[in-house]
């Protein structure tokens, strides 16, 4: 376990052609990481996520992957990712390669993955068209009871990538709220890179809570608003003007590209990127 | 659009959302989307059926929000939980365990069966229009001891084939859900922005069985993309209450405010932030 900066840590992990997931189901999602993901310019990236939100809408318009693992692909309570539907509409700005789940289907995924299992079972997908668009989803029969059960590969990323609301000087992690399937992708990862609200001298957690102890962990970034406009409980809210707002930016091409270009790249890290935020607002 | 009753003026969407809160009874573990879903099972809490257990896919059990969630995974939701559970637990113990009475589910589009599509219109390849998908939906309409279907009725909505079936309801019907081992019950009401339909017992074919006031069996055929079965009698659906139409309003207000909240704080935390931020 190492503590780094976001630049160093994103530089040192996370290659060109990798499997990386940033997970975060709804509350959590690493942006800032994402962006670190952007400014270098990663490419040909494999994402995989439950729900792709505006980070994955960011990198995929961005150009930054050639293939998505997901669940859900809206932006949620507002309507469509439209950088991920021009990409799998449109082939812009590259093509994508989709292997589309339901959450169940992928929640036993990352299960399967974190337990180190070569595939994971639910009782799923029945009558859907889903297993005829991806052939990763499969079936078997119950060796003891030969009832049909649904199987979808494990999914074990080169790379996983979380927020969290803190670490302790040891790098121990705790995350505490809606914590969707992060403790399963974290386990399931090759390497498991963090940022964290804030680095503290004992975690205080209460008993239960989710700590992912510093020997899984493979390295640290302390990143404040890291999650933002996602939130992190206890630190700040979601933004959903943000979300709402998002819908016009990313509907087009060229002011997508101006607005990655203006807030993203031209802001060295996140807090750059919070003020260059703020400027515009 | 508004229509006028005796006692109140009201939109069909309205009027929708009042006739889902309606189906929901004292006590029923109710599995929510957000949206119209989230909107009916939280009036149905706030009138009527105060004990519902509302359940969100993002793993909070027991909410009860004061404001409508924008998305599945507002703090607004956790803060107001019984227990917050991993999102692996929700799907496995609790959902494909049999645990949820009613799934709520909304749909792009909808066939004669109640199966539905949430996931491209046009080809999967090349669709022309990328929809965002399945989500918690096929295995909340696997699950479910009953599903209530709630979206707009209209041509482009009720097709006679499905561009893509995410999510199951009775198949090709006659009994096909049953035979096949799928353990809810599937569709038993489908609420529109016009009326109610159910599965006929045998075929399993959505029936109209009713319609809201001011709303004639003719315009809800022309909004339906294959010849409608309707049932020998049509009730006609109360219209909203006084009271309902108070406590819907003033949950859609607070919303409001609340989300117009989340605007003016983006604008600060950003700034606030940057003071602490040690690069």
């Amino acid at each position: 376990m190492q503590f780094g900066s976001l630049q160093e840590v994103i530089h040192q992990y996370i290659h060109n052609g990798q499997s990386v997931a940033l997970e975060g189901f709804t509350h959590l999602i690493p942006f800032a990481a994402g962006h670190e993901i952007l400014r270098q310019k990663k490419h040909d990236l494999h994402l995989i996520r439950m729900t792709p939100d505006l980070i994955y809408d960011q990198l995929i318009g961005a150009g930054c992957a050639r293939a998505l693992t997901f669940s859900w692909g809206g932006n949620p309570g507002v309507g469509s990712l439209h950088r991920l539907r021009d990409a799998v509409e449109n082939d812009w700005p590259r093509p994508l390669r989709i292997h589309e789940h339901s959450h169940a289907g992928m929640a036993a995924a990352y299960t399967a993955g974190a337990a180190r299992l070569p595939f994971g079972m639910l009782r799923g997908y029945v009558g859907t068209d889903l297993p005829g668009v991806n052939p990763q989803v499969r079936e078997l029969r119950c060796p003891y009871t030969n009832t049909a059960i649904a199987t979808v590969p494990a999914i074990n990323p080169d790379v996983t990538v979380l927020h969290a609301q803190a670490a302790d000087r040891q790098g121990n992690i705790l995350i505490r709220g809606i914590v969707g399937a992060q403790k399963e992708a974290a386990l399931a990862a090759s390497t498991l890179i963090v940022t964290v609200e804030e680095i503290v001298e004992s975690l205080a957690a209460p008993m239960n809570a989710i700590v992912l102890p510093h020997w899984v962990v493979t390295a640290i970034a302390e990143v404040p608003m890291g999650a933002y406009p996602s939130y992190a409980h206890g630190y700040y809210a979601r933004d959903n003007a943000f979300y709402r707002a998002w819908d016009e930016i990313a509907r087009d091409r060229e002011q997508f590209t101006e607005w990655i270009t203006r807030h993203v790249l031209c802001s060295h890290n996140h807090s750059e990127f919070l003020d260059s935020l703020a400027e515009a607002a | 659009m508004s229509i006028h009753s005796s006692a109140n003026t009201y939109t069909p969407d309205e009027m929708m959302t009042i006739a889902a809160a309606r189906l929901i009874w004292p006590g029923c573990v109710c599995f929510v989307g957000i949206g119209v879903p989230s909107a009916a099972a939280n009036l149905a809490r706030l009138t009527h059926a105060p004990d519902i257990v509302l359940i969100y896919e993002s793993g909070g059990i027991g909410t009860h929000p004061r404001v409508l969630p924008l998305s599945i995974g507002d703090g607004e939701l956790a803060e107001t939980a019984t227990a917050v559970v991993s999102l692996p637990e929700i799907f496995s113990y609790w959902l494909q365990a049999g645990r949820i009475d009613v799934g709520f589910l909304g749909a792009a589009q909808i066939d004669r069966f109640g199966n539905l599509n949430t996931t491209v219109i046009g080809g999967y390849s090349k669709p022309k229009t990328r929809l965002p998908g399945a989500g918690g939906a096929p295995e909340i309409a696997l699950h479910a001891k009953q599903i209530f279907v709630v979206l707009k009725q209209s041509p482009r909505s009720f097709v006679g084939k499905l561009d893509f079936c995410t999510s199951a309801g009775f198949l090709n019907g006659n009994g096909e859900r049953a035979q096949r081992g799928l353990p809810g019950a599937g569709p038993q009401v489908v609420i529109t922005d016009m009326g109610i339909l159910k599965p006929a017992t045998r075929s399993q074919e959505l029936t109209l069985v009713a319609r809201y006031e001011n709303v004639s069996v003719e315009r809800i055929r022309a909004a339906t993309g294959w010849p409608l079965a309707v049932a020998d009698t049509i009730d006609v659906v109360a219209a909203p209450t006084a009271e309902e139409l108070r406590v819907l309003r003033d949950l859609h207000k607070r919303t409001a405010i609340a989300h117009a909240g989340d605007a003016r704080r983006s604008r600060k935390i950003p700034r606030a932030a940057a003071g602490q931020v040690n690069v």
